[in-house]
Parts: structure tokens; sequence; C-alpha cells
């Protein structure tokens, strides 16, 4: 007997916000419009840089862990819009809650990249101040950042920084994660408890088809915002590949939740266009048509496409951000490099406050064991 | 005779299980189509179909909980764990439902679940990609923990763990996941899953590891021969329950014990080594056990964990140790 699966069983695609089309044309929407009606030709413009910088970040840390520099690194091509929106959507005072792929959000939180390499190049396990970007680590156990971002929520609302109107005040916090993020109890719960304390969080998934080789149908039946409706909280689709509609749709989320009412899910409806990791052979597990299809939809183009169509930016403008790109992967090269290796009794660092009797005697024992070696060496 | 490495052994041993056994099921994340992230499940699915080679949700909790459902319908679901620090979402499961529903039931209900996990470090990877978690569970009363050091070990001991009706964490060295030795894929196991297993034979001192410490601790042998010294290394193979008969008797030859493993030292299974050694062997001992363990930090960044983790030098060096009392 074969079991029915959920496979091939994926819903037609629901209403999905868009504001920009594939091919660059500015489609208007009657509910967000409004929300990005602020947006200049000048912010239009930083949009591309940011959505350009990011991809060339990723893209250099590729080529850097093939060339052995970097442990691992997994890459966020094909996310720059659904990143760069919903990012660009923030105050400075909310808080994000990452996963591991968010690398153009950490940019645009003004993160150095070069300690997003350290990371993947296995120096350290997050070294950027959370507290002073407001981008909180990295976090790799699927779906545990969802609980967080939600009980950091519930210290603003404790601290009255929700709904008092004033806008260097109330502040939100947005958890990210992916689509088979969704299956985690941890991702539940974050929904339930949100919804039953009315937490200021907005739960932005990236829906990026894909978790590791298990396609969307493993993890659901139902589009994946449609879920938000079971948790009491509002849900909505967004084209993840078009930067407007993921600014305009993050800045109202984010704003019912400064306002104290409470929690939205986005789904941000992308597609992972490299491998999983730098370790992922994709190739056992999708078509290269689907890449293909997808590819024609990509979030870099269609912004261009827009601004060329607008004469929003001109060549000398595009060079010019080519050549920010460039120059930032130069610097990135060189200063992964230059990344010194932790030394070996510094693993004994930060484990408490402050270290035990064990850990000194243990940490005393490992250096007394290695400057044997150098003795040695030495004689 | 076929040489295999441990990733192949274990994928032989699983498809053999299958064969012999409709009711044997292979469930996780990623294990079906991509064949597991190491590729130990490889064509499994496209084999046995998907019914029985399952693609699960990612959720950790849900794939150990449905095998408790399905076990209790009959089935004998091997569940994958895709990194060792990922089990900890399902531990849960497997601490309170998993390794109680035997005693609770006053035998009546069996839990024959195997649940593989990759454990250990050195393969340069980020966080909860290295660790060895293998006390938690070997401490938990009703789970049965086995490792296996080598292919031969691992073509037979995943058939073994199946076979039993106890549940069974079965912890996969996945640093040497790639590490080759010959099978003699239709022969008999000649070992049965609970023992310890003499790897090497020697005189001086007795050393005892498992998983990927083994063959840290063949090579130190090696090395100390060149310098004279004999090292009887033994493959513990059983975390839960410890066969400690071959530790023993080495020991009353040797009278010097060290004990080996990645994961960290504070309530390791070296500590129940060393105790139960003491118990049994202490007019033989002619130092204390020695233990070479990871330190009583979380495991470090990729960079410093040759450091971290015991290698050849290190276990000499307890070696020494115990000829310097
Ligand atoms: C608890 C846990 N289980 C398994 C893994 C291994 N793992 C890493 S990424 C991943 C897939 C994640 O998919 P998704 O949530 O869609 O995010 P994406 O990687 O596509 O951005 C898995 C299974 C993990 N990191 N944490
Ligand atoms: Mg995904």
């Amino acid at each position: 007997m074969t079991v029915e699966t959920a496979a091939g069983a994926t819903p037609p695609d629901p209403e999905l916000v868009q504001l920009l089309t594939p091919e660059g044309q500015r489609v208007p929407h009657e509910r967000y419009d409004a929300l990005i009606a602020d947006i200049t030709d000048d912010d239009v413009r930083a949009l591309y840089r940011d959505l350009v910088l990011g991809r060339r970040v990723d893209g250099e840390a590729v080529a850097l862990q093939r060339q052995g520099e970097l442990g691992l690194w997994a890459s966020l091509l094909g996310q720059e819009a659904a990143q760069v929106g919903s990012a660009r959507a923030l105050r400075d005072q909310d808080h994000v809650f990452p996963t591991y792929r968010e690398h153009a959000v950490a940019l645009c939180r003004g993160v150095d990249p070069v300690k997003l390499l350290a990371l993947f190049r296995g120096v350290d396990q997050g070294s950027w101040d959370s507290v002073e970007t407001r981008f909180h680590l990295y976090t790799i156990v699927i779906g545990a950042q969802t609980l967080h971002a939600t009980g950091y929520a519930m210290g603003i609302q404790r601290d009255g920084a929700i709904g008092t109107g004033d806008p260097d005040r109330d502040a939100a916090v947005i958890a990210y994660f992916g689509d088979g993020a969704t299956s985690q109890g941890d991702v539940n719960e974050a929904f339930i408890w949100a919804s039953v304390v009315n937490a200021p969080v907005v739960f932005f998934c990236q829906n990026n088809q894909w978790a590791i080789s298990e396609p969307l149908e493993r993890q659901t039946r139902v589009p994946l915002y449609r879920r938000a409706a079971g948790f009491g909280f509002p849900g909505v689709r967004v084209d993840g590949n078009d930067v407007l509609a993921c600014l305009a749709v993050t800045r109202e989320a984010l704003q019912r939740a400064r306002d104290g009412e409470g929690p939205t899910l986005v789904e941000a409806f992308t597609y992972r266009m490299g491998a999983h990791t730098t370790t992922d052979d994709p190739t056992r597990y999708r078509l290269n048509a689907e890449l293909e299809h997808w590819k024609l939809k990509d979030p870099i183009e269609r912004v261009k496409a827009y601004m060329v169509r607008g004469d929003i930016a001109d060549q000398a403008f595009f060079d010019s951000v080519e050549q920010e790109a460039e120059e930032l992967a130069v610097h990135l090269r060189a200063a992964c490099r230059a990344l010194p290796d932790p030394t070996p009794a510094s693993i004994f660092d930060h484990v408490y406050v402050e270290p035990t009797p064990d850990l000194v005697a243990q940490r005393e024992a490992m250096s007394a064991y290695l400057d044997s070696f150098a003795e040695e060496v030495a004689r | 005779m076929t040489s295999l490495n441990i990733v192949k052994a274990i994928n032989a041993g699983l498809r053999r299980s299958m064969e012999n056994d409709a009711k044997v099921l292979v469930m996780g994340e990623d294990v079906g189509k991509l064949g597991g992230v190491f590729r130990v499940t490889d064509g499994l699915q496209k084999d046995f179909g998907e019914d029985r080679v399952i693609d699960t949700p990612l959720a950790e909790s849900g794939i150990i909980g449905t095998a408790v459902g399905l076990a209790l319908r009959g089935y004998r679901p091997v569940c994958e764990i895709q990194f060792d620090g990922f089990v900890f979402p399902g531990y849960d499961q497997i601490v309170n439902q998993v390794a109680k529903m035997h005693y609770r039931s006053g035998g009546r209900l069996r839990l024959p679940i195997v649940i593989r996990i990759p454990f250990g470090g050195s393969i340069g990877a980020v966080e909860h990609h290295s660790e060895s978690p293998e006390a938690y569970f070997a401490h938990t009363p009703g789970l049965k923990v086995v490792t296996c050091s080598n292919p031969l070990d691992a073509y037979w001991m995943i058939q073994q763990a199946i076979e039993l009706d106890d549940p069974v964490v079965f912890f996969e060295p996945k640093g040497r996941y790639y590490t080759k030795g010959e099978v003699d894929l239709d022969g008999a196991a000649d070992l049965p899953l609970e023992s310890a297993r003499v790897a090497v034979p020697g005189t001086d001192a007795t050393v005892v590891a498992y998983g990927p410490m083994v063959k840290t601790c063949l090579d130190a042998a090696a090395a100390a021969a060149d310098d004279g010294r004999s090292l009887e290394v033994i493959d513990l193979r059983t975390l839960a329950p410890l066969d400690l008969r071959a530790v023993y008797d080495s020991v009353r030859r040797t009278g010097r014990l060290v004990v080996v493993h990645e994961a960290q030292r504070t309530l390791g299974i070296g500590a129940e080594v060393a105790a139960r050694v003491t118990e049994e062997c202490f007019y033989s001992l002619e130092a204390p056990v020695q233990r070479v363990t990871g330190y009583d930090t979380p495991y470090p960044p990729a960079r410093v964990e040759e450091e971290y983790l015991p290698g050849l030098d290190r276990v000499l060096d307890a070696v020494d140790r115990t000829f310097a009392y």
C-alpha cells in the first residue's frame, strides 16, 4: 500500500503582494502603495546599493570558502530583496533575531561583514555587538531564535516601549526563519506565545522553497502565511524578490507591533538560488529548470530595470555601485585572510562570568602541556 | 570481502535490515531523495520507497515522537538526527518517552527504535555540528548507547541495533566516516552488540576509547611501539550498558589505564570507567586512572578544535603519566 503524501499537493499561488514585477514595472497596490509613498529616488538607489553589496559579500564569501579560507558559508543568493526590504523597514531601536543566512540584514544593521566571515571561518561564534547593532547573534539550531525574539518583545512591552506614539521610542522585534523552520515546535510555540501576550514581534519567514533537500510540501499543505490565522494574528504573503513590496509589508507589520497591536507573520516568497550551504549539492534533488525559472525573477535585476525605466539612475550610478562592491570585495578578501586564529587557551574564556577553579586548572594544564612542546623545540 | 568506508558500511547494514524485515523504516531530515547530508541513507528511498524511507518535516521532537507511535504499531523505525547538536529538540521525547515506555508499561510495551546520531568533531564545522553528547544518553536508564569505530563494526552493529527490542542510540563517528576497511557482507557478526573489543593487544598499559578516538589511540599505540612500549587498546563499542570485562582483564595485566574521549571530561564516560576500574582492579593499579578528553567548555570554534580534541600526543602524555607513579 502506498500512503498518500502531500507531494504535489501544493495549493495554487494565493494572493501575493507585489509592487514591482519581475520586468521592473511598478504596479499599483491599494493597500501597500501608501506604505512606500515617502520613498524617493535616492531611497531606491540606496536599496539597490544594499542589494548589490549584499550579493557581493555573499559571492565573495562563497569564493573564500572554495579557496579554503572559510569552513562553510550559507549563501543568501536570491534572497537579497527579502532581506534588504525587511531590514530597511526597521527603525534604529528595533531588534533583529536572525538565522544563519541573514547576511544582507546584517549589513543593513551596520554589522561588519568581516565578522560574518570570522564566524564561518571558525575563528569565533559571533563577535559583533548585538546590543549596539540590535542584530542578535546568528542562530543555527532551527527555530530557536523565534522564541528569543518573542521574549525580547515581551521585555519591550514591559518597558512600555510600544504604543506611546513616539517614533523614536516605540520598538518592535523581527524574527527571521525559513520555511523548514515552521515545522519546529519552537516556532509554533513562539506563534502561540506572541499571540497570547500580543507581543510586538514580526515573524519574517523567508520561504525559499527548500529546507536543504526537502521541498516546501514536506513541511506544509497550506501556504505558510495562512498558518497565522489559526494562531490568531494576521499573515501576509509578499513577493520576496520584490524589495519595495518587502519594505512595504514589513513596515506595516513592524508599525502594528510598535503600536501595540501584536504580531504578524510575513511570508516572503522567494527562492534559494544557490546550494543550501557550500557543502550541499542541489543537483541531487532539484531540477535546473526550477532555478532557471527563478532567475527570471531576480531581485536585483528587477530593481535595476525599474530604475532604468524610470530614469532613476544612470550608468554612472550603476558603475559607482559596482566599483564600491569591488572595493568591498578586495577588502573582505584581505581582511578574512588576516583574521588571527584564536589561541588555544582562549577556549576557556567566557564559559562562565567568572572562571571556575576547575576551568582555571584545566587551562593551566593545557598551557603547561603546550609549553612542553615549545621547550622541546627550543632544546 | 568488500572494501567500504563507514558511511557505506552503515548504508549496507541498513539495506540488509530493510530487506530482512519489512517493518524497518528509515526516517529523518533529508534522508530520502538526498540520501542524508552524509549520504548514509543513499539510494534507500529509491529502492524501498517513500513509505519506508521518509523525508520528515524539520522537527526532531516530531521525528522521535512519531517513531514512538510507529514502534507501538509494530514498526522498527531508524531515526536519523542530522547532527549531534540537533538531537536536543528531540531530547524530551527520547528521555521521557522512548527510554521509559518499557518500564512504565510493566514490560508490555517495547520500543525497538534506533536513533542514529553522527557525533564528534574535527570536521571544521560551525557550532552544534561537532558535539559528543553520548553521556547524556548513557546516563538515562532504558536507553542502550553504542558507537562504532570502523566499517566492519558499523555494518554489523547497525543491524544488531535494529534487531534489538530496546531503544538504541547509535553514535556514528562522523570524523571517521570515510575510514575504509574490509567487510564480509555475507558473513555473520563475530561479536554481540553489547560487547567491547580488544582493538590491539598490548602488555604495558591499557588505553580505552570508543568511536572516533579509537583510531587516535591505535595511532598512539603504534607510536608507543616505536618507543618500545606496548599499549593495549580497547574499543568499548557499547556505552550503555558498559562492557568492561576486557578492560578489567587488561588492567589486571598492565596496571595502567588511560581513558580517552572527545566529550567533556566532567561526568563523562571516562569518569564511569575510572570509577568501576578502581572498584574492580584497585590492587592491580600502579597509577591513578588517567583521562584524556575534551575540556569542560562548549565545543570551541573550528580553528582551535585541534587543541580541544585529544590527539595522539595527549594520549601518549597520559600514558607517560601512568608510568611516572
Ligand atoms: C534543530 C535543527 N535541526 C536540523 C538542523 C540542520 N539544518 C540546518 S539548515 C536546515 C534546513 C533549514 O531550512 P529552512 O528553515 O527552510 O531555512 P533555509 O536553510 O532554507 O534558509 C537543516 C535541516 C539544524 N540546524 N537545526
Ligand atoms: Mg528554506
